[in-house]
């Protein structure tokens, strides 16, 4: 049964994968929604990294000072000045640890 | 080097950078599925079938709770759903491939070789072979998820919760922003859709994210109509 499952949810996942990559056609997008488009990547990201930072493991929002909070600041101040995907990640990863097992 | 083989390396070299937050989520995910009871090999199937990471922490976290199949395929489908914009965004970029090709590079497109790959898709559009770019970063992704998988599933329990490792994951997101964080536009958008996912975080099947990103592309949308 697990291995359905399994199958199943891989073959829902390429399909979605799949669907719009293959079957939109130049002609269905306007200049319009091609605009749209291009706020894609701004869209879903911050979706993923809000929750992750703003609220613990059940839904709650963390304090102002968490260490998630100041560490993905860093991050990002990093990443706007450096533009470097390493730096930030490694400079991040780095205060949150300096956070949490130095400073808190 | 052909060229092809020069573009392909570009781009899995220009994705070897999430590497350090790709291989760590990997191993927290290996280990989650032993540390679950699921075994090595329905934990791994996962990472070559499904191939999505979130969605596969959440899949088998929902069956070892007791949830049934159809609210993990559920789950699954939700949370990946966020692939169908990408997906759009991409059929501008490889509208000149054969349908076979594009069926090809589906299975890699992932959170990273969409970020990686969208910009220099977008920009080398009438140059021969640019599809390569994407088949490197996106192979790249793949091969470091499945060796960290393994590795998760081998090395197990042996990776303490309390190094926070978790953190990497917005981390990994807050890095592949990088490209628009001096576009006020963008940045508008990104804060519209983090604040719209924390109001909505309880939504059904985990459907904050997909409902996120619809709201704020909706949004950005009207306002541009408005704004002419």
């Amino acid at each position: 049964m697990i291995w359905i499952t399994i199958i199943i949810s891989g073959i829902i996942t390429y399909f979605l994968r799949a669907s719009s990559l293959v079957f939109i056609k130049k002609e269905m997008l306007n200049e319009e929604m091609r605009a749209v488009l291009s706020y894609v990547p701004s869209a879903i990201f911050p979706a993923i990294i809000f929750p992750a930072v703003f609220l613990d493991e059940s839904f709650v929002f963390v304090d102002l000072n968490d260490p998630k909070i100041i560490a993905a600041f860093i991050a990002i101040v990093v990443g706007y000045l450096s533009k470097n995907v390493i730096a930030t990640i490694v400079l991040g990863m780095i205060s949150y640890w300096m956070l949490i097992f130095v400073i808190m | 080097m052909s060229l092809k083989t020069k573009i392909f390396t570009k781009g899995f070299i220009e994705v070897s950078p999430f590497f350090l937050s790709v291989v760590p989520f990997g191993v927290i995910f290996g280990a989650i599925g032993i540390e679950l009871g699921f075994g090595p090999y329905i934990t791994y199937a996962t990472s070559i079938i499904i191939f999505g990471g979130a969605s596969q922490i959440v899949f088998l976290h929902l069956l070892s709770g007791g949830a049934s199949s159809l609210i993990a395929i559920s789950s699954v489908a939700v949370i990946n759903s966020r692939h169908i914009l990408y997906g759009a965004v991409l059929s501008d970029h490889l509208d000149k491939l054969s349908k076979l090709k594009k069926f090809f590079i589906s299975y890699f497109v992932t959170d990273q070789a969409f970020a990686v790959s969208n910009l220099y898709l977008k920009n080398n559009k009438n140059n021969e072979g640019y599809y390569y770019h994407i088949l490197g970063s996106g192979f790249g992704l793949w091969i470091s998820w499945q060796i960290a998988t393994i590795a998760g599933i081998v090395l197990g329990s042996f990776v303490p919760d309390e190094l926070g490792l978790k953190f990497i994951i917005p981390l990994n997101f807050i890095a592949m922003l990088i490209p628009y964080y001096k576009k006020l536009d963008h940045v508008f958008v990104m804060i519209l859709s983090g604040s719209a996912a924390i109001l909505l975080i309880n939504a059904p099947f985990r459907s904050y994210i997909i409902l996120a990103s619809l709201i704020s592309l909706i949004s950005i949308f009207l306002i541009r109509k408005f704004k002419k």
